[in-house]
């Protein structure tokens, strides 16, 4: 009786007290079934990439409404990479302008970005039909 | 996932590596080789001690978690979480918060958190969450901590994962032991009133006290003793710590902890056949005839001779 269960690190990165984008989508992915592990406020990049690896978490979504996009998706996946977790897929939202957000993609920082005025749903939706057609994971022999 | 890849991961976790903790608890969780893999990691675990902290919501049970982390952090020993939080009952979602007031241990490799959702679960812990403290115990996690959602007064299945079973409780709540002294009253290896800064410390410690007075000779062999916390001026945490630390030499020197292991594997096993029983009877159901189920013929009793039929004679049926 396999009983799967997506899991999503919702996190709130840098000096920014606006959790309440935050606390919407992690309700919303709730409410589509998915286990919603929320970090709290004021996180650096490396507290949120240790928590998505302890909780093996398949989504990190961070909300940044402090202008800092550009230092901390860049950051993130850099943490990713160096743990070998680039499997763990990055979005986030926020107050992020649109220039912006076409350089984070563009260069692979973030999977996907969505911006105020997004529907849940549109997210909830991308999430499943990302994981749907994910491979199951390798694995991967660590270099010692 | 194929055997090799299996024996990769257990290889990685026995040399502590924190992902192969972190992707066995996953697969352990959602029943993807549950089997297998449990019966790896109990060959490198079962010596540790579970603590388990149990209470009503919002009485500090994550905040005294974090102190005790420090606690035995500054003993140099290396802890192992699970924090349970309850699961939506119409979509098996849940938000998993427990993290938030832990965060002082986020980035200290010598911690592992791992929250974890009820998944349909009652009692107050998941399904898997003796296995996950044993993974954690396996990946070098010798200090072994659980988190119950918060209790009502029937939630004692806490007693089925933790060798010390700590109760907390906050002042100003004194009708709240009237209403619970039956259920997880009754369980705790020791209590703690913790948020002892607030009013109404002392008197609780005392109808703490008083209710024990009562119990006599019966209920458990030793008078759990009763601490005053407050998780968040770190105070009382030394003398929690003594208090687990004294339960548990007693359990130890005592025997008593074989026999909490015999009732603990007893449940365990009785979960186990739980769940294969269940996975019949999704089976045999299905196969009932529509007029059983017709208005006028639906008798309970009756069903469950037809289910049972089927669940021991029809086993083909269904697949596993």
């Amino acid at each position: 009786m396999s009983q799967s269960r997506i899991r999503v690190l919702v996190g709130k990165p840098g000096l920014d007290g606006h959790d309440r984008g935050a606390k919407v989508i992690a309700r919303a992915l709730r409410d589509a079934g998915m286990e919603v592990i929320y970090s709290g406020l004021h996180q650096t990049p490396e507290q949120i990439v240790e928590a998505a690896i302890q909780e093996d978490v398949d989504v990190i979504g961070l909300s940044i409404l402090s202008g800092a996009h550009l230092t901390i998706f860049p950051r993130v996946k850099d943490l990713l990479r160096e743990q070998e977790a680039e499997d763990i897929l990055l979005i986030g939202g926020g107050t992020i302008p649109e220039e912006d957000v076409e350089v984070l993609l563009r260069q692979g920082f973030a999977e996907a970005l969505f911006t105020p005025g997004t529907p849940t749903g549109e997210i909830v939706g991308w999430i499943k039909q990302r994981l749907e057609t994910k491979e199951p994971e390798p694995v991967r022999a660590k270099d010692e | 996932m194929s055997r090799d890849e299996m024996d990769e991961w257990l290889e990685r976790l026995l040399r502590h590596e924190r992902r192969a903790v972190a992707k066995l608890i996953s697969r352990v969780e959602d029943d993807r080789g549950r089997e297998e893999i449990m019966r790896s990691v109990r060959a490198h675990s079962g010596k540790s001690l579970v603590i388990g902290i149990t209470g009503p919501p919002g009485v500090g049970k994550s905040s005294l978690v974090e102190a005790l982390t420090h606690y035995y952090r500054e003993k140099g020993e290396r802890v192992g979480i699970a924090a349970v939080d309850p699961s939506s009952p119409y979509t098996g979602g849940a938000i998993l918060g427990d993290r938030i007031r832990m965060q002082a241990h986020t980035t200290d490799r010598d911690v592992f958190i791992r929250s974890m959702g009820t998944r349909g679960h009652l009692g107050g812990v998941a399904r898997s969450t003796a296995d996950v403290l044993r993974i954690l115990e396996a990946g070098g996690y010798g200090r072994l901590l659980l988190e119950t959602v918060g209790v009502g007064q029937s939630e004692i299945e806490i007693m089925r994962l933790a060798d010390t079973v700590v109760v907390v409780l906050n002042p100003g709540t004194g009708d709240g032991i009237q209403a619970i002294k039956a259920g997880i009253m009754e369980v705790a290896d020791i209590f703690v009133v913790n948020k002892s800064d607030m009013p109404g410390a002392e008197r609780m410690k005392n109808d703490i006290e008083m209710m024990l007075d009562l119990n006599g000779g019966a209920g458990p062999v030793r008078r759990p003793p009763v601490v005053l916390t407050s998780a968040l001026q770190a105070a009382g945490i030394q003398e929690l710590g003594e208090a687990i630390a004294g339960q548990q030499a007693f359990l130890r020197e005592s025997g008593q902890i074989k026999i909490r292991r015999q009732v603990q594997l007893q449940r365990e096993t009785w979960h186990c056949l739980e769940e294969k029983v269940r996975s019949l009877f999704d089976g045999a159901w299905p196969q009932i005839p529509q007029d059983l189920l017709e208005v006028g013929e639906r008798d309970p009793f009756v069903l469950v001779e037809k289910v049972w039929a089927k669940m021991t004679g029809g086993r083909d049926d269904y697949e596993r």
